[in-house]
């Protein structure tokens, strides 16, 4: 937790700058920020989504100076980059694959917290701030993905942007307003980079608050108990900045797969073809990263009811913090929660492969039957299955944590983090093992 | 403030009338002021000039032949004019509107030529799924008419929606018959 400040200039300059602009202050407090001393890997990926959003800055500034947004000249301007501007193919596909790994550091990021209990109190705010982050995240890339201008960029945006005319009475005039014309066009281009450049600051900004809350009220731990005493912590310097450098450096090491031997192994080839108002790809769908929500949004035949449902999809997690009223953060000693918290990771896992497949087809093969005289698989289908886990998606949080946050026994915790790592022992003892 | 305050004594007599008047004045003007520069800055979203005034298209309706569909973009969507057979035309009459889910009969759905008679072989549409904006294919689904393959709907002859997601039936762009041979849509 923040304490006072313990940072002594020690220079005659340092000095005089820290009466007039304590930022000097500030590096040093964050650098010796008391952090529990139990934070394992899970831990990790707050860092790593620092630097992706470093990442994407950077490479899509570079992107900027090349990318001509006109729907005549964006496609071209692409493949050019790709394959004429010296670097180019590295910087595009740095920027196209970091958006992937982004998401799947957050996601990682966002079940640990659910996992902990990250979001009880006084933890509410920092939840709040990283919904709001994952949301402006997903409009981000929503966005990017229109900019190449191809088949799937163009049709995904007619399709997300049809979103807004299911809204009553005003929906198409809403719909128009957005795209500036009667369908998705130049005016829509233009304004969706312009939007594309603006909001990764907004991100920004969202993640300096988000960072300001925790440094207030502390971090969690995988144990959930908060720190008691100084025993308890470690200085963030050295001993966490050298474990998140080191997750960094394996985070790298994968992304660095993706960016040299699989730069494509995540998008779809119809993005290759450029955009063509007359013709709809036979198969749409979105980035990997959306796909649970985008099966939400197909498991009911009516157009403003699978919206209103993805959008509660996501709305929940806001309100988390008051759905689950256990007064145990961590799943570790929630004997019963965790298995229904080990379901819904397997839920949205099949929710993305639901949004990966189409509807009407067979997901999960029972038998087989006779139509009109040709044999044909019969079984769940990926709408049913769809259904499903819809229905458990939301259960999860609307039924499920309310309820055992009521009857659910937790089992015996340790008295204190200390406790907890290094069993009953003295302090200087050999150190156990976390668990 | 303690009765040892620093202000300056004739401060004390307060003229609250004025005060009144310089917060209303200044509410009144920055409520004026953030709807003169909010507005501007909601309306520039919208359509421009030249792209209400893009203008509409002829088609010449000899150049299809029966069984054959001419996709036209019209305001950035395509337009679909289908030359239907007798046997299309005769399942979309042959359809209850109370059936469906956006009852229209499918004379309700075609536009007198300039002698006043209806002209069911040819059916003129915006060829824009209802969901969410894609394309359906012709001559698929379950009802031979389109079939959207981006959620699955189905569509008849009559480009009504049958089954599936989408709310209404295909659009009819606004058009007219300028010879018997040739229409002008928007
Ligand atoms: C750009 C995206 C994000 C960045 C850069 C970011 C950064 C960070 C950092 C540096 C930490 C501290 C280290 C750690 O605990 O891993 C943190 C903690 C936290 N983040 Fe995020 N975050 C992001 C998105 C999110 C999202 C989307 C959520 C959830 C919806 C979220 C929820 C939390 C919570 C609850 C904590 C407190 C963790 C704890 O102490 O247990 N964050 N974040
Ligand atoms: S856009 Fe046609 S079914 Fe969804």
């Amino acid at each position: 937790m923040s304490g006072p400040s313990t940072y002594e200039p020690k220079y005659a300059a340092a000095k005089w700058m820290d009466q007039r602009l304590p930022i000097i202050r500030m590096g040093a407090d964050f650098m010796t920020f008391p952090s529990p001393r139990n934070l394992n890997y899970w831990y990790t990926f707050g860092g790593i989504l620092a630097l992706c959003l470093v990442v994407q800055i950077i490479s899509g500034v570079i992107l900027a100076m090349h990318y001509v947004a006109d729907v005549d000249k964006a496609f071209a301007s692409v493949q050019r980059i790709r394959r004429d501007v010296p670097f180019g193919w590295l910087l595009q596909s740095m920027h196209a694959v970091g958006a992937s790994m982004f998401f799947l550091a957050v996601y990682m990021h966002m079940f640990r917290g659910l996992y902990y209990g990250s979001y009880k109190a006084p933890r509410e705010v920092i939840w709040i701030l990283g919904c709001a982050i994952y949301l402006v995240m997903m409009a981000t890339a929503f966005l990017g993905y229109t900019l190449p201008w191809g088949q799937m960029s163009f049709w995904g945006a007619t399709v997300i942007t049809g979103f807004f005319s299911a809204v009553p009475i005003v929906g198409e005039s809403l719909q128009q307003w957005l795209l500036g014309g009667y369908a998705v066009d130049n005016a829509t281009l233009q304004r969706f980079f312009a939007l594309h450049y603006l909001l990764p600051f907004v991100i920004a900004a969202l993640v300096g608050l988000h960072v300001w809350a925790l440094h207030h009220v502390g971090q969690n731990n995988p144990i959930g108990i908060s720190e008691k005493t100084k025993e308890d912590t470690l200085a963030f310097h050295p001993f966490y900045t050298v474990k998140d450098a080191f997750a960094i450096a394996v985070f790298l090491v994968i992304f660095a797969i993706f960016l040299f031997y699989l730069p494509d192994a995540l998008g779809h080839a119809d993005n290759y073809i450029e955009a063509d108002a007359m013709k709809t790809p036979p198969h749409i769908v979105p980035e990997w990263y959306f796909l649970p929500f985008y099966a939400i949004l197909r498991a009911v035949p009516d157009k403003l009811a699978g919206i209103l449902l993805m959008i509660g999809a996501i709305a929940v997690l806001f309100v988390l913090p008051w759905l689950d009223t256990h007064k145990v953060r961590s799943m570790r000693f929630r004997p019963v929660a965790r298995w229904f918290f080990l379901i819904f990771i397997v839920m949205c896992f099949i929710l993305g492969w639901c949004g990966a497949g189409t509807p009407d087809n067979v997901a999960i093969k029972l038998g087989s039957k006779m139509v009109d005289g040709v044999k044909v698989d019969s079984g769940i289908t990926f709408y049913r299955l769809s259904q499903i886990s819809t229905i458990y998606y939301f259960a999860y949080f609307l039924i499920i944590l309310p309820v055992l946050g009521l009857i659910e026994k937790p089992i015996k915790r340790p008295d204190s983090i200390t406790k907890a790592v290094l069993g009953d022992g003295k302090r200087g003892a050999a150190l156990a093992p976390a668990e | 403030m303690s009765e040892s305050s620093t202000m300056p004594a004739d401060t004390d007599v307060e003229d609250s009338s004025k005060r009144d008047f310089i917060f209303l004045a200044t509410g009144a003007t920055a409520a004026a002021g953030v709807a003169a520069v909010g507005w501007p800055l909601v309306a520039q979203m919208g359509k421009a000039a030249d792209t209400l005034a893009a203008g509409s298209i002829e088609i010449d309706l000899t150049k299809i032949a029966q069984g054959q569909q001419l996709k036209m973009l019209w305001r950035g969507k395509p337009v679909f004019v289908r030359h239907r057979t007798a046997a299309e035309i005769e399942k979309a009459a042959a359809a209850d509107p109370a059936d469906l889910k956006d009852p229209q009969t499918d004379e309700e759905r075609l536009t007198p030529d300039t002698s006043g008679n209806l002209r069911p072989e040819f059916l003129v549409m915006v060829g824009v799924c209802t969901h969410f904006g894609c394309v359906p294919v012709g001559e698929a689904g379950e009802f031979d008419g389109w079939y959207c393959p981006c959620h699955a709907s189905h569509y008849d002859t009559s480009g009504r929606i049958r089954k599936g997601p989408a709310p209404k039936n295909m659009a009819i762009p606004p058009y007219s018959f300028v010879t018997d041979s040739v229409i002008k849509v928007g």
